[in-house]
């Protein structure tokens, strides 16, 4: 048994929207290439997100928002998590985003976004290449 | 449909053709080991008189207007009327969209259709913790009648329908329809419209919920009821399959989804408020989707008309012709759209929403190009507005009714989609019903499936999309796109605070007391809705009471 612990990976829809064709697809493709998946289901609040992250232990927070909503939601994880300490919990986003809001997001702690039409292949790959467990 | 003697010189000949074609194969193998619909259903090379053999024109085909209504549900179809154009929109304040609306009206729509929010779709004020960022960013923001009086302002309640895709508060946001509408001295018995009213397919695919199965659907029920006494001209429920195509599944699913969902309702109202099926069938419409595989589409419509036909005449022992025919909107598929060179969704749009007029639809709505980036910009929506109206005028399809009708492989698609939906459909019989399949989350399930299957195709390339997987080199030209200001919030909230402070709140606390009693009882809801609206309550305030009385749905089983 190999004992490197895998890197957990919480998948979640903020906000009303429930379009959850594609945040259910990568949380597969995630848990078809072995990493550790918790899905947090439809319609969280950022509060309920953080801490689900928490609870879970994750590395690794990834945010599908598809609404326009988003630059509320997503800031709010990225703050909620600095409040609880746990900055070093990766956030990754996938969804519709304005380029223009693309920068500013990133500035705001969001770590990388993923536009439509990103391939499965590409955020696994991303992921494998920007990703540890904070700890083993 | 075909003499035994030609049935055998078309094998004979058939004979001869294999052997030419595999002698070209030796040399040229075909393209790909197999050819596909979007759907991965295997097409044959070639379609003959044998893969209709079996198919009797009366019986199967017939005329327009008639049963089994395969050709299309009016006699003359759109040598009498055009289709309606109706343009899917909303966005950000009432006056945002009643702007929108009239810009629509003056350049040729013919039925209105509205996009809410997200926090109106799902219940909550504007003011809601819940709702926070999300002010008209998807649709327009409603929170009491007096927004949906400036949303209808100047709009001819007698003379325009309208449409709009609202669920779990459906009643409420009909209730204000209807107050907004007497209110400007109409009559209920001369309006027309329709209000989404779905609940099943929101539990399957779309996922805006609120309330559990059950009173979900009770409320249903009482909007159907409701309609059939006094609103005579109203479609009560708009049973789509566009939003379970969205969420990734195959055109079979939807078609057998959709019908299952149908026969869901008829049988609740019956047993429920025990009308007489032909006292309100005839007020149920359909919502398809229009995706990109013309044939597997033209072919799903036909075969929707046909089946609905058989299941409201054999199965629920319907007598009135107007009870047998679907009738549907349609709406060209969003999720076939690409964010990559953008403009191309135009030519993506434009075929599918042929498919639609050849599949004989009553209404549609045709997406812009700029949709998997933001909602419509004036150009864009004007631009989807204007395909339609060219497939109307310029093309000719409008000059005879079906004419795909006969063609080898049209009819037999269009049998094979009615058999695999049937399975599907008696499959869910035997689970016991749709609302009993989604508890066990069967049809959930399926499309979950179908949607990681071919999201699996596209990144292995074995199903395109130009500019995401083929031919995507080449700078992006993105056209202008509409942004929603986020100051937006606060003035809708202050809106909504100005009708509370100002609005009888004696009153709004007895009709909300009122609904809560009667929700408890299996009284007709719609009434005691009507009553709360008018007094200005809120949406959410009508929602909590339900919320409280009926408890709130979660998904409990996720299917990934």
């Amino acid at each position: 048994m190999s004992s490197e612990r895998k890197i957990r990976i919480l998948v979640a829809k903020p906000g009303l929207d429930g379009h959850d064709r594609g945040v259910k697809i990568v949380a597969r493709a995630y848990r078809d290439a072995g990493f550790e998946v918790i899905y947090t289901g439809l319609h969280q609040t950022p509060e309920q997100i953080v801490n689900a992250a928490l609870q879970e232990d994750v590395d690794l927070i990834g945010l599908s928002c598809l609404s326009g909503a988003h630059m509320y939601l997503l800031p709010r994880v990225v703050e909620l998590l600095k409040e609880n300490k746990a900055e070093d919990i990766i956030v990754i986003v996938g969804g519709i985003i304005p380029k223009e809001d693309i920068p500013k997001l990133k500035k705001m702690g969001i770590k990388e976004i993923f536009l439509p039409g990103s391939s499965l292949s590409e955020i696994i790959n991303w992921t494998r290449a920007n990703m540890k467990p904070r700890h083993a | 449909m075909f003499a035994e003697e030609t049935l055998r010189q078309v094998r004979e000949g058939k004979k001869e053709w294999e052997k030419e074609v595999e002698k070209v194969i030796m040399q040229n193998p075909e393209r790909k080991g197999g050819f596909s619909t979007v759907s991965d259903m295997e097409i044959k090379i070639i379609y003959t008189p044998e893969d209709i053999k079996d198919l009797d024109f009366a019986r199967d085909i017939g005329y327009p207007g008639i049963f089994p209504f395969t050709r299309g549900c009016q006699p003359t179809m759109y040598r009498g009327r055009e289709w309606t154009f109706r343009m899917f929109s909303g966005m950000g304040s009432a006056e945002d969209t009643n702007k929108r609306w009239h810009l629509l009206l003056k350049e040729g729509e013919t039925g209105l259709s509205t996009a809410f929010d997200f926090p109106t779709l799902m219940g909550y004020d504007t003011d809601s913790p819940r709702a926070r960022g999300e002010c008209g960013k998807c649709g327009v923001a409603i929170d009491t009648l007096r927004d949906f009086e400036i949303l209808t302002d100047r709009i001819p309640f007698d003379k325009i329908t309208t449409s709009m895709t609202i669920n779990p508060p459906a009643s409420i946001l009909w209730a204000m329809y209807l107050a907004a509408a007497e209110k400007a001295g109409i009559s209920w018995d001369k309006i027309g419209g329709t209000i989404q009213n779905d609940m099943l397919k929101e539990f399957i695919a779309q996922k805006t919920l609120m309330l559990p199965l059950e009173p979900s659907i009770r409320l249903i029920s009482d909007t159907i009821e409701f309609g059939t006494k006094y609103v005579p001209k109203w479609n009560t429920i708009s049973i789509s399959g566009y939003h379970i195509r969205e969420a990734g599944s195959t055109a079979i699913q939807e078609l057998a989804f959709t019908l299952a969902d149908g026969i869901a309702y008829v049988q609740d109202v019956i047993e429920r408020k025990k009308l007489d099926v032909d006292s309100f069938a005839p007020r149920f419409s359909f919502f398809f989707n229009s995706h990109l595989d013309f044939f597997e589409e033209v072919a799903k419509f036909r075969a929707a008309r046909r089946m609905w036909a058989k299941i409201m005449r054999d199965r629920f022992k319907a007598k009135d012709p107007r009870s047998w025919w679907m009738r549907f909107h349609t709406q060209t598929a969003g999720c076939s759209l690409v964010a990559q060179q953008p403009y191309n969704n135009v030519v993506r749009t434009a075929i599918e929403a042929l498919a639609a007029v050849l599949g004989g639809t009553q209404s549609l709505h045709t997406n812009s190009l700029d949709e998997t980036l933001a909602l419509p910009s004036e150009f864009a929506a004007t631009t989807a507005l204007r395909t339609q109206q060219i497939i109307a005028d310029e093309i000719g399809v409008t000059n005879t009714i079906d004419p795909l009708a006969g063609s080898y492989f049209v009819e037999s698609l269009t049998n094979q989609m009615e058999e695999k939906a049937w399975e599907y459909i008696n499959k869910i019989d035997d689970m016991g019903g749709m609302p009993a399949a989604i508890e066990q989350g069967f049809p959930q399930m399926e499309i979950a499936n179908a949607a990681y299957h071919y999201q699996q195709q596209i990144d292995k390339g074995e199903k395109v999309a130009i500019g995401v997987n083929k031919y995507s080199a080449g700078e992006q030209v993105y056209p202008p796109l509409l942004q929603i200001p986020e100051e937006l919030e606060e003035e809708q909230i202050a809106r909504t605070n100005e009708v509370k402070r100002i609005r009888d709140n004696r009153q709004v606390i007895q009709t909300l007391s009122d609904l809560r009693t009667a929700s408890k009882t299996d009284k007709n809801l719609m009434p005691y809705v009507i009553e709360a609206v008018k007094e200005y309550a809120t949406e959410q305030e009508i929602c909590d009471t339900w919320r409280d009385v009926f408890g709130e749905y979660h998904e409990s089983v996720i299917h990934l």
